[in-house]
């Protein structure tokens, strides 16, 4: 690589952190205030990219029209985020922790179909910027006019946000919020003002994020996850509620991919934020520029204590299940298989993310590795498909033992995203490795021996063996371990002074959840046939996350009954509808809104009110 | 216990609803059809609209064994494990005769590898991958589309003639572009043993960093560049790669550019002078497509795209298969694909017995604008015949089964 490609390389890198550092922004600036992991921000990315488009083939393609499409683009998003907040959001602040992700999931889910139904499934390929589409030789190499103003227009929004945040009225309102939401509450300020401003501050970002690439990216419906990924990389590598550090981060990782590029290592741009990411985790457990929240200060009220399950009914539903292919069609069979698989995968999540307090973002890494480690053992390490299926779990708890040891040193949401760049560089190797794991085409022709290939037959081994795995992890709840789990939820301080090394049981926590989801997994690749990268991926893990919030999470059963609704839910109505993402996402919101303790958290509720005094 | 009795109930009354069958009709034949529509909706909604005309064109001819047809179609979602159960649900409640559809090729794998285990046929319309009939074929399995080798085979007579030395090369990094691009360097080798490749870049699907990407070639200083990018990393590629001066004197390949679903959104940017394969709607004249065109426009008031042929033709060679089979039996079905032919608005098909491929052809031209539009020009129409592998090679990749 000469000095001229190294410069130009170096250029390109910035001028991608520059789109990646607004969209961070908006999100770092929402979570800060809002605690809320907004999952949808990707969504309004691609929303300022859609209206941006339109807008301009409405002014004209002028300087002028260009400039206006691009503003009122960024406004247009901020509104929604408005319509987001005080729609939907402002009535489940005082929900469990991570319940507002599941609505932002569902907002995902009827955007997505929003602008399919609004703009088409054509990708559109927006107009150069006016005036600014020639190159500029820089060394002999020509860049765009274009790259170069946006590599301007980063520093610029951080210099304005800086401003904003450090000399008005609002800015140290928002700054107050981020380090003390209840203490500002109490001081007499309107919280829900201040939450839809800053909702729609943080959307406009994304919006104006969006609509400044339209020169550079065709407006396609799958922006969203793709960006929301790489937003939540950076705010988390630069530090929760930093906007420096969030443009450092940007700056690090826009410059990184391109030198990956330069050097010759494409591949590489695949995982190379999660790598970073992982790196500066483990190396500053809160991020480059963040600091470890002053004091951390239960938000809401403590999640009330979980009874151990009732064995008559849990007995029942065991014999219910059991005998429904008895009069059921193979199709009911097979679903139920699936069902009883991702409900021992969402019981191993609710584990360590409820009663251990260790969300994981990244949970598909041993669902899937299990998967496929049971299908190696099988196809290529020649086992019999029995012994490969039961030692799957024991490979993916190898990997929980390893990741595990590294994500227990860090909380929150540094944890939960710790375990996600794990999950991520799992996924990356997976999807590459074509000698081993058949890379993105996945691996076929894994069936189950003939003893178990009928539907019924490999249903109550999964049955079985799932009600084995939810039992095992149900009773270590209630087990000394689960009580110093939960011990180390509530009070990790109290916990530490009298003894308890909360790591070395946290860790054993992560290793059996992993195993856990490991045993899922690779029921569930036996049960396919086949196993793909798929079931490695953050959409993976997101079901995960989505059944267990769905259920409730401060239940014991809500995993479980959270895993069937999905599913099932998923089935029926993509099988019924077109639009089957929007009506997927409006039946979430209507859950979330409805029950905003999620399914079993409101059933129990309302019993508790209307059982007789 | 009043709320977990009421569940109870509730759930009792939704299993028993799920469990009722849906009545079978008898005067139609179902074929089950699967498909990432959500996924890959901009090729997907055209080729939806081409089997829903088939469908219609078949059943306004009277059916088939003197009945009805019906496609019943589902969402797998782009994800295997998905297409794996709706599959079942297509074949053990839907009670259809076999299973056409898919397109990522990890999905099409793994319903092949179904149809296998459930000895039921399956033609696989889209997926681009080789293995589906090579490496990992298997009886039940059948495809239409011309494939990643295919194609890539069309374009190397042009590659060749071009007498470049310096190759660079840059592929969406998953199963397609890494195989057309092991396509790509093995033919042109034979051909042109000097040829020297001097830069490869691998970008993820979809999230191509067109700018770096586009740096990184022109370093290398190559005389030619093959590419197998499509849809948004085309389109980024292609204005960053214009903007830089990266295609200045440089001879570019890409594979499936001349598809309308890729070539349509770079509107006037369309890039002159590229070697494509990909679909003249506006300029084949031979009887079949201009009925099929005619029908086409006359019923969307809309243009077919690539999409649209493949769901078309797919329908009318699952129909033509249960004609020649005369029964919905799956020996019968299986037999009577193997050496199917019939006539597709492409022309004159088979589904080959040796390899269950179809010899579907493609169109190879290159890149005009016209009305600030992207064109196809100079264009031939390639058999699909003349762009396979000898049949020595075949019988080497494909398991004997």
């Amino acid at each position: 690589m000469t000095f001229a490609s190294f410069v130009i390389q170096l250029l390109n890198g910035l001028a991608a952190a520059s789109s990646l550092f607004l969209v961070s922004a908006g999100l770092s600036l929402i979570f800060g205030v809002t605690r809320i992991v907004n999952f949808a921000h990707g969504s309004l990315y691609m929303l300022g990219l859609y209206g941006a488009y339109s807008l301009i083939e409405a002014l004209g393609r002028t300087p002028l029209g260009f400039w206006s499409a691009v503003v009122l683009a960024a406004l247009a998003v901020g509104l929604a985020g408005v319509v987001i907040e005080v729609v939907v959001l402002r009535r489940i602040y005082r929900s469990p922790e991570l319940f507002q992700l599941l609505a932002t999931f569902a907002i995902v889910l009827v955007i997505k179909d929003v602008a399919l139904a609004a703009w088409g499934p054509e990708d559109l390929v927006g107009p150069r910027a006016p005036g600014l589409s020639f190159p500029i030789e820089i060394l002999g190499r020509g860049i765009p006019a274009y790259d170069l103003m946006l590599i301007v227009v980063g520093p610029v929004v951080l210099a304005l946000m800086w401003l904003l945040l450090a000399r008005t009225r609002w800015g140290a309102l928002v700054r107050a919020a981020t380090q003390d939401r209840e203490m500002v509450g109490a001081l007499g300020v309107d919280q829900a003002r201040l939450f839809t401003s800053v909702f729609f501050v943080g959307a406009a970002l994304a919006g104006l994020g969006g609509a400044l690439q339209i020169p550079r990216e065709p407006a396609t419906l799958d922006l969203d996850l793709s960006v929301i990924a790489d937003a939540f990389v950076v705010t988390v590598v630069g530090g929760l509620g930093s906007l420096g550090g969030a443009f450092l981060a940007a700056v690090l990782i826009g410059v990184a991919k391109a030198f990956c590029i330069g050097f010759g290592f494409s591949k590489l741009t695949l995982v190379v934020e999660f790598v970073i990411m992982g790196v500066v985790l483990v190396l500053r457990p809160y991020g480059l520029l963040g600091k470890a929240p002053a004091t951390p200060r239960a938000i809401g009220e403590t999640p009330p204590p979980l009874g151990p399950p009732r064995r008559w009914p849990v007995a029942a539903w065991l014999v219910l299940f059991a005998l429904v292919p008895l009069v059921g069609d193979r199709y009911v069979t097979v679903l139920l298989t699936d069902i009883v698989c991702f409900a021992l995968f969402a019981v191993s999540l609710h584990f360590i993310m409820g009663p251990a307090g260790m969300v994981s973002f990244g949970h598909a890494a041993y669902f899937g590795l299990g998967a496929y480690a049971g299908a190696l053992l099988f196809k290529k390490a020649g086992l019999p498909m029995e012994l490969a299926l039961v030692l799957a779990p024991f490979v993916a708890g190898l990997f929980a033992v390893v990741y595990g040891w590294f994500c227990v040193r860090l909380s929150g949401v540094y944890l939960a995203m710790l375990t996600l760049a794990f999950a991520q560089i799992s996924w990356s190797i997976v999807f590459q490795w074509d000698e081993l794991t058949a890379g993105s085409n996945g691996l076929v022709g894994v069936w189950p021996s003939a003893w178990l290939s009928g539907k019924p037959a490999y249903y109550w081994m999964a049955l079985a063996l799932c009600g084995i795995g939810i039992a095992i992890l149900w009773r270590a709840l209630f087990s000394p371990f689960g009580y110093v789990l939960r011990a180390g939820r509530d009070s990790p301080l109290r916990a530490e002074a009298i003894g308890i090394d909360l790591r070395a049981y946290q860790w054993a926590a992560f290793v059996l959840a992993g195993t856990m989801a490991g045993l899922a997994g690779s029921i569930f690749a036996f049960s396919k046939g086949s196993i793909a990268p798929s079931s490695v991926s953050i959409a993976q893990s997101t079901d995960g996350l989505v059944m267990v919030l769905l259920g409730g999470v401060e239940t014991l059963t809500g995993p479980v009954v959270g895993a069937a609704i999905f599913t099932w839910l998923r089935d029926l109505l993509a099988r019924e509808t077109d639009f089957w993402r929007a009506a997927l996402g409006l039946m979430i919101l209507l859950i979330v809104v409805v029950f905003p303790q999620g399914l079993v958290g409101g059933l129990a509720a309302l019993y508790a009110r209307w059982r007789p005094a | 216990m009043l709320t977990r009795n009421r569940l109870l109930a509730g759930v009792s009354a939704l299993a028993a609803a799920s469990l009722a069958l849906p009545a079978a009709a008898q005067d139609t034949i179902k074929i089950g059809e699967l498909n990432s529509y959500k996924i890959f909706a901009a090729f997907l909604d055209p080729y939806k609209k081409g089997w829903e005309m088939a469908v219609d064109e078949v059943n306004a001819a009277g059916g088939v064994l003197g009945k009805k047809i019906e496609i019943v179609s589902r969402d797998d979602n782009g994800n295997p494990a998905d297409a794996v159960r709706v599959a079942e649900e297509l074949l053990s409640r839907e009670k259809v005769a076999f299973l056409i559809g898919t397109f990522p090729s990890n999905v099409g794998l793994a319903v092949a590898d179904f149809a296998k285990q459930r000895k039921t046929l399956f033609i696989a319309g889209e997926p681009l991958t080789d293995k589906i009939v090579w490496d990992n074929g298997n009886a039940y399995t059948f495809r239409l589309r011309t494939s990643t080798y295919m194609q890539t085979a069309m374009l190397i007579p042009d590659a060749a003639k071009l007498k470049k030395k310096r190759w660079a090369i840059v592929y969406p990094n998953y199963e397609y572009g890494t195989s057309a691009t092991a396509a790509f360097k093995k033919l042109l080798k034979q051909k042109q043993p000097d040829v020297e490749f001097v830069a490869e870049q691998a970008p993820p699907l979809g999230k191509i960093d067109a700018g770096a990407v586009a740096q990184a070639l022109a370093d290398a200083k190559p005389d030619a560049i093959f590419s197998s990018l499509f849809g948004p990393d085309l389109a980024k590629f292609v204005r960053e790669g214009s903007q830089r001066g990266l295609f200045k004197g440089v001879e570019v390949f890409d594979l499936l550019g001349g598809e309308p679903e890729y070539l349509d959104p770079l509107k006037d940017e369309a890039p002159v002078g590229w070697y494509v394969t990909g679909y003249p709607w506006y300029g084949i004249d031979t009887p079949e497509h201009k009925k099929f065109l005619a029908a086409y426009q006359a019923r969307y008031k809309d243009y077919p795209r690539l999409g649209s042929i493949v769901g078309y033709s797919l329908t009318m060679a699952a129909v033509a298969a249960i004609k020649k089979a005369g029964s919905l039996d799956q020996d019968k079905l299986l037999a009577a694909m193997s050496g199917l032919q019939l006539t597709i608005p492409f022309g004159p098909i088979t589904f080959r017995a040796l390899d269950h491929q179809s010899t579907m052809g493609a169109y190879v031209g290159r890149i005009g604008l016209k009305d600030g539009k992207g064109i196809m020009t100079d264009w031939h129409f390639v058999d699909g015949k003349d762009a396979l592998p000898s049949d020595d090679e075949v019988k080497k990749m494909r398991p004997a089964n």
